[in-house]
C-alpha cells in the first residue's frame, strides 16, 4: 500500500521564482567576492566556482522541486506532498480547517503566484501550497473557505 | 442588559499590603547586606541607618504607590454574555472575553496572598496564536470571590446541575507516592545544583583560588575513593530531599475531583495552592507518562490530552495537565478510564501492534553512533594527553587515564544497547473503541489514547534513510494537547492501514493498493 501522488503540480513559473531566489542570494556573493579579486586572483576563481555553483543548482534543483510538490483538493480533503530526502503527505480534512489565508510575497506578485496556507485547530497541522497561480489561489481560498463555513462546529 | 458602567467592580484592595511585605522582605536582605558593607567600609553609624532605612521605606513606598495605582485603574465585572477588564490610566485599556468562550479559570494563591485571604485568578478562552489577548488575570481577589468565579464563569448557560451530577472524588493524595518522586530525573540536578551551591559559597570565603594545576594534582592525589564517594552520597542525599520537599510542596492536599456540569478539578499545593479546572468536553484523550525511574518502580502519571489547554508563555509549566501524579500502575490505568469515562482503561483494554525490525536497527543505529563518537575523541585527547601527563602524575592515576576510553566504552555500550531495545520495545500503536493508542520512549516512555474523532489530520513522513528500510513516521494532528502525536517507524503498509482504520474516510482516498 502506498500513498499515491497528489494530482495537480504547482504553476510553472514557480520554477522562474525558486531561480530569481537563487539568483538573488548567489548574485551578490559573486560579486562580493569578485570585487575582492584586487587583492588576490584567487578570489576570482572563488567567484568563477562559486557562479557554476550557483548556476547549476539554479538549473537543476528548480526543475527537481517542481517535479517534488504536488497538490490536490478534493471534496473532503486538502492533500500535499512535498521533500524528497525526507518527503512528507499532508492531509486536512475539509470539515476540520478553520483559516485559509492567501500570501503573495514581492518576488511571487512579479510572477503572478501565491501561497495557500491552511490551518486547522491542530497548532501543528498547517498545509501550505506555495507558488500556485495567483488566481486559481484565489479562487481555491474562496471555495475553500465557503465549504468551511458550510460545516458547524468549532473543528476540534 | 445593564448600562455600559454599572456592575464594576475592584480587585481586592488587600494587594497594596501584599506588595508591601513582599517587597519588604526581598529588600530587607538587600538592606542589611548594603548596611554591613557600608559599616565595613567606615561609615559612621548613623549615617548608615538613615540610607539603609531611607532606601527601605522608599522601595517599600514605591512598590506599594504603584499597586496602589493599580487598584484604583482597574476593574472588573462579569455580565451575562462577557467578562470584561478595564485598566484606565494614561493609556486605556479594555480587554473582553465572551463567556461561552471561555475554557479555564485557574486560581492559585502564594504563601503571602494566602495570608490575606488572596488569590489570582486566570481566566482563558484556550486560543492558539495571539496568546496575550486570549487570557484575563484578576490579580488579585479575595479567596472567596475567586472560588465563585470559578464556579460561575464555568457554569454552560443553560445546564441544570443535575444534568451530569459530579461524583465526587476520583483520586486523592496518599503519602506512598512520596517515594516516587526521587526516582525522577530531577534527583541528580537538585544534587548536582546543591554541590554547585556549596563549592560556590566554599570559592567565597578563598577556597578554590589555587591555580587549576595544583588543584587538580591536589584532587587527584587527595581523592582517595572514600571523598568522591561522600560527594557523590551527599549530592544524592541532597537531590532527594529537595524532590521530595518539591513533591510536598506541589502535591500538598491533592485531589481530582468530578463536578456538577462535567468539569474535572484539581487542587493541590502547601504553599503555593492551586486550582485547576478542566472542561471534560474538552478532553480529547489522556497521555500516561513513565519516566525510566518510575516506569521501573512499576508506576505512571496520567496527563489530560484536552483542548485549549494554555500553550506557548505558560505552557511551559507543564504540571498544569497532569491529572495524577507518579502512583501506582494500577491505580493510574483506573484514574484514566474514570477521567474518560470509560469501564476499563482505553490503554488496558487494546494491544498495541509491534514495530518492524527495522526500527530496531534504527534505534541501535542512533544510540552507538554518539558511543562511537565519544570513544573516539576520548582516544584522540588520551593520545594529547598521555605524553603531556607522562612524568607529572604518579603511575596508578596516569593508568587511571589510560584506561578511561576502554572503561567508557565497556559501560556506554552496554547501556545504549539496552537502551535501543527498551525503546523498541516501547514502540506500538493499536485502536482500542474510540481510541487510538500509540506508545514511544526509553527513558521517558509515554503513552497516548487519542480519540480517533480527536484526530483532525494526518501527516506522514519518510526520510531516505526510512523508504530504504521500509518504515514511516505517522503524526496524527489534533487541536488538543501537544497538537500532535508522533508513531515513528511503522511497517508501511501496515501503518497506512491502520490510519486509514483509525480515522475513517481521511486517508481512504490517497492511498493506493496493490491490485493482486
Amino acid at each position: 500500500m502506498r500513498l499515491r501522488p497528489p494530482r495537480h503540480q504547482l504553476d510553472r513559473r514557480s520554477i522562474a521564482w525558486w531561480r530569481t531566489q537563487i539568483a538573488s542570494v548567489t548574485v551578490p556573493i559573486v560579486l562580493g567576492a569578485s570585487a575582492l579579486g584586487m587583492l588576490s586572483a584567487w578570489w576570482y576563481i572563488l567567484a568563477a566556482a562559486l557562479l557554476l555553483g550557483g548556476v547549476l543548482i539554479g538549473v537543476a534543483m528548480p526543475l527537481w522541486w517542481y517535479r517534488i510538490h504536488r497538490w490536490e483538493v478534493t471534496d473532503t480533503a486538502v492533500y500535499t506532498r512535498s521533500g524528497y530526502f525526507w518527503q512528507e503527505w499532508r492531509v486536512a480534512p475539509m470539515s476540520r480547517i478553520q483559516t485559509v489565508d492567501t500570501v503573495r510575497g514581492p518576488l511571487q506578485q512579479l510572477f503572478r503566484l501565491a501561497t495557500v496556507t491552511v490551518t486547522t485547530a491542530s497548532a501543528k497541522g498547517a498545509v501550505r501550497i506555495a507558488g500556485l497561480d495567483a488566481e486559481l489561489a484565489g479562487r481555491l481560498a474562496e471555495e475553500l473557505t465557503e465549504t468551511t463555513q458550510a460545516t458547524p462546529g468549532d473543528a476540534t | 442588559m445593564s448600562s455600559p458602567d454599572a456592575g464594576f467592580e475592584r480587585l481586592d484592595r488587600k494587594l497594596v499590603v501584599v506588595a508591601a511585605v513582599l517587597s519588604a522582605v526581598f529588600s530587607l536582605l538587600a538592606a542589611v547586606i548594603g548596611g554591613i558593607a557600608l559599616s565595613v567600609g567606615g561609615m559612621p553609624l548613623g549615617l548608615t541607618l538613615l540610607i539603609v532605612v531611607g532606601g527601605l521605606l522608599l522601595i517599600v513606598g514605591f512598590s506599594a504607590g504603584v499597586e496602589y495605582v493599580r487598584w484604583r485603574v482597574t476593574r472588573f465585572r462579569v455580565t451575562d454574555e462577557r467578562l470584561e477588564l478595564r485598566f484606565e490610566f494614561v493609556v486605556t485599556k479594555r480587554r473582553s472575553l465572551a463567556r461561552e468562550r471561555i475554557r479555564t479559570v485557574d486560581v492559585t494563591a502564594n504563601p503571602v496572598e494566602r495570608l490575606f485571604g488572596l488569590a489570582v485568578v486566570v481566566i482563558g478562552t484556550g486560543q492558539h496564536g495571539e496568546s496575550g489577548d486570549a487570557e484575563i488575570k484578576l490579580d488579585p481577589v479575595s479567596r472567596e470571590r475567586a472560588e465563585q468565579l470559578r464556579v460561575e464563569l464555568l457554569r454552560r448557560a443553560g445546564q441544570s446541575a443535575a444534568e451530569q451530577p459530579g461524583d465526587g472524588a476520583i483520586a486523592a493524595l496518599r503519602w506512598g507516592w512520596a517515594w516516587y518522586a526521587p526516582l525522577s530525573f530531577l534527583t541528580p540536578a537538585i544534587g548536582a545544583a546543591a554541590v554547585g551551591a556549596v563549592f560556590n559559597v566554599s570559592s567565597w570565603f578563598g577556597y578554590g583560588r589555587e591555580p587549576v594545576g595544583s588543584l587538580i594534582s591536589d584532587l587527584v592525589r587527595a581523592a582517595a575513593l572514600f571523598g568522591y564517594v561522600t560527594v557523590v552520597v551527599g549530592a544524592l542525599l541532597a537531590g532527594v530531599i529537595g524532590a521530595l520537599l518539591l513533591f510536598v510542596e506541589m502535591w500538598w492536599s491533592y485531589r481530582l475531583d468530578r463536578e456538577q456540569g462535567g468539569m474535572l478539578h484539581v487542587r493541590r499545593g502547601l504553599l503555593t495552592t492551586r486550582s485547576i479546572s478542566l472542561e471534560e468536553r474538552r478532553l480529547r484523550g489522556v497521555e500516561v507518562v513513565e519516566p525510566l525511574g518510575i516506569r521501573l518502580a512499576k508506576a505512571a502519571r496520567v496527563d489530560a490530552i484536552a483542548t485549549g489547554m494554555r500553550q506557548g508563555g505558560e505552557g511551559r509549566r507543564t504540571d498544569h495537565k497532569t491529572l495524577l501524579p507518579a502512583a501506582p500502575r494500577a491505580l493510574a490505568s483506573w484514574v484514566a478510564a474514570a477521567v474518560l469515562r470509560e469501564g476499563e482503561s482505553p490503554i488496558a483494554a487494546g494491544t498495541l501492534t509491534p514495530h518492524p525490525r527495522a526500527a530496531l536497527v534504527r534505534r541501535l543505529r542512533w544510540a552507538l553512533a554518539p558511543v562511537l563518537v565519544a570513544f573516539v575523541l576520548l582516544l584522540l585527547v588520551r593520545s594529547l594527553l598521555g605524553t603531556a601527563v607522562n612524568g607529572v602524575l604518579d603511575e596508578a592515576v596516569g593508568g587511571m587515564l589510560m584506561a578511561l576510553p576502554w572503561v567508557f566504552i565497556a559501560v556506554a555500550v552496554p547501556a545504549a544497547v539496552l537502551l535501543a531495545f527498551d525503546a523498541y520495545r516501547s514502540l506500538g500503536h493499536g485502536i482500542s473503541g474510540r481510541y487510538l493508542l500509540a506508545r514511544r520512549g526509553a527513558l521517558r516512555r509515554n503513552t497516548v489514547a487519542l480519540q480517533r474523532t480527536g484526530v483532525i489530520g494526518w501527516t506522514v513522513r519518510q526520510s531516505i534513510f526510512q523508504r530504504r528500510a521500509g518504515v514511516l513516521t505517522l503524526v496524527a494532528t489534533t487541536a488538543a494537547g501537544a497538537g500532535a502525536y508522533q508513531i515513528p517507524d511503522a511497517a508501511v503498509d501496515e501503518g497506512l492501514a491502520f490510519a486509514d482504520a483509525a480515522v475513517p474516510g481521511l486517508l481512504a482516498p490517497f492511498l493506493e493498493r496493490p491490485l493482486d
